[in-house]
């Protein structure tokens, strides 16, 4: 016989509101971009950053980069677990130093273009007439 | 007789907080009185209880590195709070690859410059099509570039979760 009146337990909660044990209302700020079925990911950014620090974040930021907003977040906390000491700084510096590997070598291939289309024979290119030119 | 006890100024994080600075502070080493907005940004992004927990985390030697590298992170999203330092991040990959192209390209024309070289050296043997030469690759040598191996950069990180440019640029660094 069922009971009359009686509302039924609402079994979606984001993820956020399931990890920090509360009741997930229906304006619930993290709800569209922490779902139930990614505990991981609101566990991450909430032990990097904190679940206050977060809705105040996504609370400064417009709606329609909400999304952008968490994936970076996202971003920074997994790499900030993964690289205590560094985080995605780490990530900065290899990159920063991959472009200036490249850009060095960027300017010895087209050194080399230069002299080759001046009539140098490549195979008679050595780094001794690269820094001569 | 004068006093020997010598007044240390509270670090920034305890005037933040509004606590004593108490010996043996874990913030106070990398949180000078003088630099207040450092601790006001870490603070505000990931929030004094989670920056003490990854610090009591770390070996002494790492803590200063930590604290650096939050406080840019912390600076990063403030300026930029959709996208933090993963804006950076992301335009430093777009150089990398536009690098990267720009010099797989010179490269497949010093290739054919050196091809070119090859043939026109070689006498061609009466009735006889000459044929490309197949040009070995080498290891790259400091200073001489001839070629490289396609793009072999690994990135030791996760790809990032979107795939067109972020807004927030990134050329600050």
């Amino acid at each position: 016989m069922m009971k009359g009146g009686h509302e039924p337990r609402s079994s979606g909660s984001c993820a956020a509101c399931k990890f920090l044990k509360r009741r997930c209302s229906p304006t619930c700020l993290f709800a569209p971009y922490f779902r139930s079925d990614e505990p991981k990911k609101f566990a991450k950014v909430h032990k990097v950053f904190g679940a206050s620090n977060v809705s105040k974040i996504l609370a400064e930021v417009a709606e329609e980069h909400r999304h952008d907003t968490v994936n970076s977040l996202v971003y920074e906390a997994e790499a900030r677990l993964s690289d205590p000491v560094y985080g995605c700084i780490g990530a900065i510096a290899i990159l920063q130093r991959k472009m200036v590997e490249l850009q060095q070598d960027l300017d010895v291939a087209r050194t080399r273009l230069a002299l080759c289309a001046a009539g140098v024979s490549p195979l008679s290119l050595s780094s001794r007439m690269i820094s001569f030119w | 007789m004068a006093s020997s006890s010598s007044y240390t100024s509270p670090c920034a994080a305890c005037k933040f907080l509004r606590r004593k600075c108490m010996p043996g502070c874990i913030f106070a080493p990398y949180f000078p009185p003088e630099e207040p907005q450092k601790f006001a940004n870490v603070h505000k992004i990931f929030g004094a209880s989670n920056v003490t927990k990854l610090l009591n985390e770390l070996l002494p030697h790492q803590r200063e590195d930590a604290v650096s590298s939050l406080a840019y992170e912390a600076e990063a999203r403030v300026r930029d709070p959709v996208y933090g330092c993963v804006g950076a991040i992301t335009f430093l990959q777009r150089q990398v690859e536009r690098l990267q192209k720009e010099l797989d390209s010179a490269n497949s024309d010093l290739i054919r410059y050196a091809c070119n070289d090859i043939q026109s050296s070689l006498p061609a043997p009466p009735g006889v099509n000459l044929v490309h030469p197949t040009v070995p690759t080498r290891q790259r040598h400091e200073g001489e570039i001839f070629y490289q191996t396609p793009s072999s950069f690994q990135f030791p990180y996760s790809p990032l979760p979107w795939n067109e440019s972020p807004s927030g640029g990134g050329g600050n660094i």
